[in-house]
């Protein structure tokens, strides 16, 4: 088969999965965060008498807010105590970590980045493994649906003031959805081929004569949730590149259908739980077609740099090839994940491009879990202001005006991302602190500062791998960027979660702005891509494009 | 006008608006729109840079950028023109200054009408200007109210009643009345009115603000983004001169919209006031664009004012001339508009000749029975000696059996039919000497709709606005008025606490209601409607309750009222939609003009074959300052609006000002190119 033939067909099967699953799947996880009071599972019951919280109680959307960010700010701590520790704590290896490499690595895996500045298996013991980052693998992604579910209620819920309880979304999202999705992940990477043991590390003769260190691991289980929950965290610094993580093409294939699965479930989630399941469906179309957008620029690209003299292969496993990497980058960087099959700064110019492009667009093709869905609901608000007006009406998205708060709110929290990414690529490219650490010149070196910048605000967490971010300067201002990119627009959709469940639902009638027809799909596209277009045209050009023209 | 002249008639109001436009450079005006605030900085910064180290590609872009501002307040000078002109009219009826004021013992005393309270009672006779906003307490006038409503017939005030309201300002043209005052001088409905069309009172609408406050997000990313080109620059070894990023800045932000955004607004209210409706804020008139539910009360809005007589139904005996006869003599002496629209009918039916020897009885020493509300009936008593009657059908079959005669079984059916129908039956009756009194027929009276009312009606739920009818009568009638009018619903035998809980219900289901009125006792209705609009004939507590007043007094204005909200809500949409795909075209202008030098292979993206890097930055500046010109007579004029569903709307204005807007600017970019680029300095 060809190359071509066996791009086109893995990307087939992936996209039938896809449509298979998201229906069930998304009517599933409406149900999860609908259930009344009665439905609590026993585990549940206990984590709520254990935690003494009220599951019957629901909250305002600033309690709500409070409980998020203490919840996160206490997941940093303790993961940076625990790393910071690991060296007097059991089970240590050696493993080590610097202060500032600590406190990056807690704030990106509680903020469901998973930016690695250290090598997976050299830097973190398996007591940090476990009880730290996998926790956080669990609970990050968790908190990323909580608020997706806050922000959906407010717009489901006429004249109300409560959002949900987010202790019962928190415990509802990681004991319903992402455990048990989960482990029949981890069986079937298991069966592909994953590793999955605790043994000591297995030191190996190589061809060329020298010896070479194996680690093990509790590799499959790690790895399910790495792509489920869209942490991208690897177990083994080569990420999914490495053998014992993604062995052969039906693991690959596999874990890009895991990393997708929940977000392009949730617009699904969403038609359901507002009572209309057509608004999800444009939802999903939005999503859909940005990432089969992203898809075919990145693999055009890379198989336009195949004819060329590395055959558009260098940074790439052979036994994937150029389509599954280009797909696996494309799907990665759509849903901010993270997790890598290849290496991204050798991607061609353009192509290394796509996949930053991939990430400015704010992580909504399809985006992280929940996040990836609170995110394009700022864009359909946005989309429904500007196009709101078109049509003779104070704009409103399901009945819910969009006045001034609201439009505060959308444009205080679309402006977060930009504003990071600009502020520090730019401070970055004059700073010796950090230019001193690219690895290229020219227009590649301003590409890697930019993608890290952008993979840290968007809470992406891939890298361009040549740039050595393990610096306290470049540590410290990514992790500030990993928390604002992650925390503000959080705290801002709650607060519109809050200012739309006060509002009373209007009824829909001919003069209203319908927000499920295709015209709209389109528009929400065209301004997604418009926005990012405009603010970071100048920055690409200087970088990817004049790559690529020169 | 043909469009040419409008064009001169803009090009002049632009010239003689050019020194407030310049008074408006002051910061403290310019920072009200935070877009036009940038523009102004950066050619604040610009014409240091040109001074300091002077050429002639920093002196052009620095002229652009004033010229930038410039035209920004010149839209919006343009539109507050409009008003003042209207207002200098409106000064010339308030120069009034003395009143006759009544004392309790009743003798008068002259002071100025500004030292008049509220309370006070003034005298006007014949020829005297009202000297403030009141009530007639004594006596009957015609006052000419042209000042206001610019209509010069003149309307009669009374007191008592719906119609006891004046205005201080309009004159008294026959007889004399005693009015009390109402209102505080300075308070008057004529100073609001000045103070509205001039736009003293302007204050930004809640829509007006929310996208203020979305332009302002995006200036600020492109502040960012602009900020953020130097240092990779400097990375890339090509430093940018502060001239080109202040002028790629400007490109950027959303100065069309930033710029025209006033005079959109200024302009919504003044097409209203235009259409003779003032309204009270410009947070009434968006609201009017988000109506969905319309109280339209059925007398005279949507069915002529009276009922009129449609057809002629005569018992099986006599034949239908002898009806179509009496019909016509019985109506005679009948002053109502239903009698009038009976003596109309029936003369088409009266054979030729007829009608003048029908005319000539009152010559002949006829008497007439006119109608009065106790006997219900009118009619005449022949000279010989025949009596023809009709009337409200149980005071005519009354009349037919106190004279001994009978009312045939037929005409007691079709008095039934015609009432089940929803239509007034009234039954003419004639009595020859000597015979016994016979009934002879029917006379259908109904409510005629207004032609063209169900069309726009039509338009209205096209446009996803409800129609509901208000009336008086009982619900039977209501049902066969509300299906030929072709409303959506009605309210019959309308009290107006019935009016006040179907408004409240609309709006518990989150529907916005607008209605009209006139009386005192829909005073509480308007004030509860979101868009109230009073009738100028109305009562001083009606005009006061609502949020617009309609000087011409025609309740079917609502309709237009709905259309001029949506369209100042579409001029703005359409124009931001415009201004931001206008910046793709910029982009490709700008961006490969900064760094062609450096990265060769940038001049890829010059799909418009600017001619040198110069040349395309100025192109793009003036690009984006020419547009705004180009835009004001838009939004004044405002977006064309045909009533259509949103989803038609929608596409509509996207493929114009959507594609239209990615389009445009690449047309004219280059061409303002071709000129520019001949200019000294833009090698």
């Amino acid at each position: 088969m060809s190359d071509t033939a066996s791009g086109l067909l893995t990307i087939a099967v992936l996209v039938a999965a896809l449509a298979a699953v998201h229906v069930p799947l998304g009517t599933w996880m409406a149900r999860v965060f609908t259930d009344t009071d009665r439905g609590h599972w026993r585990v549940e019951r206990l984590v709520y008498r254990l935690c003494r919280v009220d599951p019957a109680s629901e909250q305002r959307w600033t309690t709500y807010a409070v409980a998020v960010l203490g919840f996160s700010v206490v997941g940093i701590v303790l993961l940076f105590a625990l790393i910071a520790l690991q060296g007097v704590l059991p089970l240590d290896r050696g493993a080590a970590m610097n202060l500032d490499t600590a406190l990056n690595t807690a704030v990106s895996f509680v903020t469901n980045t998973n930016w690695q500045s250290y090598a997976g298996e050299a830097g973190t013991s398996p007591l940090v493994q476990t009880l730290g980052l996998t926790v956080q693998n669990f609970v990050s992604p968790a908190v990323g649906l909580a608020v997706a579910v806050a922000l959906v209620r407010g717009l489901a819920r006429s004249s109300g003031s409560a959002v949900g309880n987010f202790w019962v979304d928190l415990v509802r999202g990681t004991v319903r959805v992402l455990l048990p999705l989960a482990a029949v992940a981890a069986v079937v990477l298991l069966l592909g081929g994953v590793i999955q043991n605790l043994s000591a590390p297995t030191t190996v003769p190589t061809v060329s004569g020298g010896s070479q260190v194996l680690q093990g691991g509790l590799v499959a289980s790690q790895e399910a949730i790495k792509e489920l929950g869209t942490n991208g965290g690897g177990y083994f610094n080569a990420n999914s590149a490495h053998p014992f993580e993604n062995p052969n093409a039906f693991t690959n294939l596999l874990e890009i259908f895991l990393l997708l699965v929940i977000p392009f479930s949730l617009p699904r989630t969403y038609g359901v739980l507002v009572g209309d399941r057509r608004q999800g469906w444009a939802v999903l179309g939005f999503m859909a077609t940005l990432w089969g957008l992203m898809v075919a620029a990145v693999t055009w690209a890379e198989v336009s740099a195949a004819g060329g003299r590395l055959g558009g292969l260098e940074g790439k496993e052979l036994r994937f090839g150029v389509w599954p990497s280009a797909l696996f980058a494309a799907s990665t960087t759509g849903t901010s994940t993270g997790a890598v099959n290849s290496m991204h700064e050798s991607f061609s110019p353009l192509g290394g491009g796509g996949v930053l492009f991939s990430m400015l667009l704010g992580e909504v093709s399809p985006g992280g879990v929940g996040s990836g869905l609170y995110g394009a609901l700022l864009l359909a608000v946005l989309t429904v202001f500007i196009s709101g007006l078109m049509v003779g009406r104070t704009p409103e998205l399901l009945g819910k005006q969009v006045g001034r708060r609201e439009i505060t709110l959308t444009a205080l929290a679309l402006l977060v991302m930009p504003a990071l990414v600009l502020v520090f690529t730019g401070i970055g490219m004059v700073a010796p602190l950090v230019s001193s650490q690219m690895l290229a010149t020219g227009p590649h070196g301003l590409t890697e500062v930019m993608y890290a910048y952008a993979s840290a605000a968007n809470n992406n967490g891939s890298a361009f791998a040549g740039f050595s971010a393990d610096t306290p300067y470049v540590n410290l201002t990514l992790a500030l960027c990993m928390f604002l990119g992650r925390f503000v627009p959080i705290v801002l959709v709650l607060a519109l979660a809050g200012s739309l469940v006060t509002q009373r639902r209007r009824p829909v009638n001919a003069g209203t702005l319908p927000t499920h027809t295709p015209t709209f799909a389109a528009l929400f596209v065209g301004v997604a891509v418009i926005v990012t277009g405009l603010t970071f045209f100048p920055a690409l050009a200087l970088g990817p494009l004049a790559e690529a023209l020169s | 006008m043909t469009h040419s002249m409008s064009l001169t008639l803009l090009a002049r109001q632009l010239v003689a608006t050019f020194p407030e436009a310049v008074r408006k450079l002051d910061p403290r005006h310019v920072w009200r729109s935070p877009v036009v605030f940038v523009v102004w900085v950066g050619s604040l910064v610009t014409t240091v840079v040109a001074v300091t180290d002077p050429s002639w590609f920093a002196w052009s872009i620095t002229l652009w950028l004033w010229a930038t501002v410039l035209f920004a307040n010149m839209a919006e000078a343009v539109a507050e023109g409009r008003g003042k002109a209207q207002a200098a009219t409106l000064r010339a009826a308030r120069t009034t200054t003395t009143a006759q004021r009544r004392a309790v013992d009743g003798s008068l005393t002259t002071v100025a009408a500004s030292d008049l309270m509220v309370g006070d009672l003034v005298v006007v006779r014949p020829g005297e200007v009202v000297p403030g906003d009141g009530d007639v307490v004594e006596g009957m006038a015609t006052v000419d109210e042209s000042a206001i409503t610019g209509e010069s017939a003149p309307v009669i005030r009374e007191s008592g009643g719906d119609r006891c309201a004046v205005t201080g300002g309009t004159t008294v043209l026959s007889d004399g009345i005693t009015v009390r005052i109402t209102t505080k001088p300075g308070e008057t409905f004529i100073d609001r009115m000045i103070a509205l069309v001039e736009g003293a009172a302007r204050q930004k609408t809640p829509n007006e603000i929310a996208l203020t406050i979305l332009l302002t997000t995006l200036t600020i990313i492109f502040v960012l983004a602009v900020m953020a080109i130097q240092p990779l620059a400097v990375y890339s070894g090509h430093e940018q001169s502060v001239v080109v990023l202040v002028a790629l800045l400007v490109c950027l932000i959303p100065t069309t919209i930033g710029a025209l955004l006033s005079a959109i607004g200024i302009a919504g209210m003044d097409r209203l006031v235009q259409h003779n409706v003032l309204a009270m804020s410009g947070r009434a008139v968006e609201a009017a664009g988000d109506v969905s539910t319309l109280l339209l009360d059925k007398t005279g809005t949507i069915t002529f004012g009276n009922r009129r007589a449609t057809e002629l139904l005569s018992a099986p005996r006599p034949d239908d001339v002898e009806l179509v006869e009496a019909a016509y003599l019985s109506s005679l002496a009948d002053e109502t508009p239903e009698g009038r629209s009976i003596v109309d009918l029936a003369a088409t039916g009266l054979p030729d000749g007829t009608r003048a020897r029908l005319d000539g009885v009152r010559r002949d020493g006829a008497t007439f029975v006119e109608f009065t509300a106790q006997t219900r009936m009118s009619g005449a008593d022949l000279c010989d000696g025949t009596a023809v009657r009709k009337g409200a059908s149980d005071a005519v079959c009354r009349w037919v059996a106190r004279h001994g005669g009978q009312v045939p079984p037929e005409v007691l059916t079709m008095v039934d039919t015609i009432a089940r129908a929803g239509g007034t039956p009234l039954v003419v009756a004639t009595a020859r000497p000597g015979e016994q009194p016979r009934a002879l027929g029917v006379v259908h009276l109904k409510d005629v709709v207004k032609p063209g009312m169900k069309e726009r009606f039509g338009q209205l739920r096209a446009m996803g606005i409800r129609t509901v009818m208000i009336t008086g009568d009982n619900p039977l009638t209501a049902t066969s008025i509300a299906a030929e009018a072709g409303v959506d619903d009605f309210l019959a035998e309308a009290t107006p606490e019935d009016k006040m809980a179907l408004i409240k219900k609309e709006q518990e289901g989150g529907r916005l209601v607008a209605m009209t009125g006139d009386g005192t006792n829909d005073a509480p209705a308007l004030a509860q409607s979101d868009v109230g609009v009073a009738m100028n004939t109305g009562t001083s507590a009606a005009k006061e309750a609502a949020n617009m007043v309609d000087l011409d007094s025609d309740p079917t204005k609502l309709i237009d009222i709905v259309s001029i909200g949506k369209q100042l809500l579409i001029t703005r949409g359409a124009l931001t939609t415009f201004s931001i795909a206008n910046d793709i075209a910029k982009y490709f202008a700008i961006i490969p003009a900064m760094f062609v030098v450096l990265f060769p292979g940038l001049d890829a993206l010059n799909v418009m074959g600017l001619a040198t890097p110069k040349s395309a930055m100025l192109s793009a500046v003036i690009f984006n300052a020419l547009i705004i010109v180009a835009l004001i007579p838009l939004s004044l004029r405002g977006v064309r609006y045909r009533p259509a569903g949103s989803t038609a709307l929608l596409r509509r204005n996207l493929l114009v000002y959507g594609v239209g807007g990615v389009i445009a600017p690449f047309i004219g970019i280059k061409l303002i190119d071709l000129v520019v680029s001949h200019l000294p300095g833009m090698m």
